[in-house]
């Protein structure tokens, strides 16, 4: 996590506010699908997905301090109540996708109201287990979910009248719904809210004493991030137009984490940034050699031993000349 | 035999198994205060091991012999260089970097084994049914259940009755006056967190011929082992012990008779232990 700030200063939260090398990034964002081809247009949709999600449990870890190892129970929820609503219901997908948010806050909430309570280490055992329920029902009732097979055959809908299966739609809902899920997360961060989550994360007895509800910001928080994630996984879903077990997988719960360590916790575009990086990586390396798994690992590593602020952290320190 | 005196003797077994892997990983953590996710990979590295050795040589008890070795030197380097350099950071980094090293584990035993799911045949000697209580049951089996309770029985005689076990409950209490006092406490967690590998690979050798050998594995066992420890609480032996019965009963009894439901079952059993005691039924809060 952040260093404590010292003593007097009010302590400046990372990540807040849109910095200008962002908006330049915006820029080459919405030129890229009209130079790429479809398939790098949507190899770079799948990466907003992704950053949808990192960035949501980068709400838990970066500022609550609350480190979830079962982040994938949000996103494969949001993922499956999306399919499961359009294709078992005949709903329209943005309505599967708007009631998949619910669900996967409502999950969030049920797991959360049992995890926040549960100091470090409880904590993370036990989303991890939660999300290893929500993977084994996912596998046992074949009746609901296709067990190990999935559910397929969504087609992708419109937008507007824009036929989201073509390339460049999905690619700017993708953006919007990046940019859009920034914007609101720093609000989050930036309201007298995610102060009190900060503030619980560097010192829960203190503000109890304050009179702030740990537990109920906690929760909320848990809430807010499993939306975030939920919208990643239902917008995966609508990407794929299938969902399977692989989107609640320990080894995806995982990737979140390594997104987030990667690109550096509580800093909001660190770990986007991160998921772009693992995302290209594994597209590069999985071409070249078997060895991802062991490349992930060794990253993992590296990042934990020497970058623990992760990119984000390093860009900081070069910007500042080692002050940071 | 009656289902449910069977079904009591798998649960017992299962049990068995988990105390192997979950007394290693709550030990560890009542020390280190870290969770070695890598845990799982130890009991994999130790099947592959056992699986190969047990091919070369044809003897399951050689297999069961030589595999924790491998496996132990590998934890010891990787507690050395690794872990031992990050005691000052917060625990997280630890945990993170144990979740690291699964990775690596996993990509190792694909590249020298591959995907498959093997099997190591059980020893020759222990392959028949024996009668027990009015019916048959496989003594592989019955053979499990004898070793993890020698290996409870064993580690309750260290930890409870030597000086060395004096020294890592005393540095599970507090670490810092086990300091303090002049114990050497890094040798103490090097030492645990070798012991406990090789006890998770030996473990793995043994649940060989029953859960089978393959990559995967590692993720399989370590969940159980997980909600053992926080069922049990954390850090403590006879909780890694009532623990695993618990979960090996609770998950045995639900596929025998509400297959439906099974997998909720021990989740349920650890959300309401949760729920009553939040350190566990034996931890310390």
């Amino acid at each position: 996590m952040t260093p404590l700030p010292p003593k007097d200063t009010p302590t400046r939260i990372p990540g807040r506010r849109t910095a200008g090398w962002e908006v330049v990034a915006l820029g080459l964002a919405v030129v890229w699908p009209f130079v790429a081809s479809p398939y790098g247009a949507g190899l770079v949709t799948e990466v907003f997905i992704f950053a949808i999600a990192a960035m949501s449990l980068d709400l838990l870890m970066g500022y609550g301090g609350l480190v979830s190892f079962g982040h994938a129970a949000f996103f494969g929820a949001g993922a499956y109540a999306t399919v499961l609503l359009t294709m078992k219901l005949g709903w329209s997908a943005w309505a599967g996708l708007g009631a998949g948010l619910a669900v996967s806050g409502l999950v969030a909430g049920v797991i959360g109201y049992l995890c926040v309570r549960m100091a470090g280490v409880a904590f993370f055992m036990l989303t991890l287990a939660f999300a290893q329920l929500l993977f084994s029902a996912a596998m046992k009732w074949r009746w609901l979910t296709g067990g190990s097979d999935g559910i397929g055959g969504m087609a992708r809908p419109s937008l507007l009248g824009l036929p989201l299966a073509d390339s460049r739609t999905m690619y700017f809902v993708g953006l919007v719904a990046f940019v859009l899920s920034l914007m609101a997360l720093r609000r989050v961060i930036n309201s007298p809210f995610g102060h009190a989550l900060v503030g619980l994360r560097e010192n829960e007895a203190r503000m109890r004493a304050l009179g702030y509800p740990a537990s109920r910001v906690k929760l909320a928080a848990f809430v807010i991030a499993g939306v975030f994630a939920g919208l990643g996984g239902g917008l995966y879903a609508i990407y794929n137009g299938f969902v399977s077990p692989d989107a609640l997988t320990f080894g995806l719960s995982g990737t979140f984490l390594l997104m987030v360590v990667l690109g550096g916790a509580g800093s909001l575009m660190g770990p986007a940034i991160g998921a772009g990086i693992f995302l290209l990586m594994k597209q590069f390396v999985s071409a070249h050699t078997d060895h991802w798994l062991l490349i992930v690992g060794l990253i993992f590593i590296a990042c934990v031993m020497f970058f623990r602020g992760g990119v984000h952290g390093l860009i900081e320190r070069l910007r500042t000349g080692g002050r940071a | 035999m009656d289902l449910f005196i069977s079904q009591t003797l798998n649960g017992l077994v299962y049990g068995a198994l988990l105390f192997l892997l979950a007394s290693g990983l709550s030990l560890i953590f009542g020390l280190m205060g870290v969770v070695n996710l890598a845990h799982g990979s130890f009991f994999m590295l130790g099947a592959f091991v056992g699986l190969s050795v047990a091919k070369a040589t044809g003897s399951f008890w050689l297999a069961m012999l030589l595999a924790p070795l491998p496996v132990a030197a590998i934890a010891l380097a990787m507690e050395v260089f690794f872990l031992r350099p990050l005691y000052k950071r917060e625990k997280l980094d630890q945990v993170l970097l144990t979740f690291g090293f699964s990775f690596v584990f996993t990509d190792l035993v694909e590249s020298f084994w591959g995907k498959d799911t093997f099997s190591i045949s059980e020893p020759p000697s222990l392959e028949d049914s024996i009668e027990f209580l009015g019916g048959f049951f496989p003594s592989y089996r019955l053979a499990m259940l004898g070793f993890g309770l020698l290996a409870a029985l064993i580690l309750w005689l260290i930890i409870d009755r030597t000086r060395a076990g004096a020294m890592v409950r005393a540095g599970v209490d507090d670490s810092a006056t086990a300091m303090g006092i002049g114990l050497n406490v890094p040798l103490l967690l090097t030492t645990t967190f070798t012991c406990g590998a090789a006890l998770a690979g030996l473990a793995g050798v043994i649940a060989g011929p029953i859960l089978g050998v393959y990559s995967g594995v590692d993720v399989e066992v370590l969940i159980p082992a997980f909600i053992v420890i926080v069922v049990g609480g954390m850090g403590s032996l006879k909780g890694a012990f009532v623990g695993s019965i618990v979960i090996g009963m609770a998950d045995t009894f639900g596929k025998a008779y509400l297959p439906e439901t099974a997998m909720f079952l021990t989740y349920v059993a650890m959300i309401l232990i949760l729920l009553a005691r939040p350190g566990g039924l034996f931890g310390k809060v």
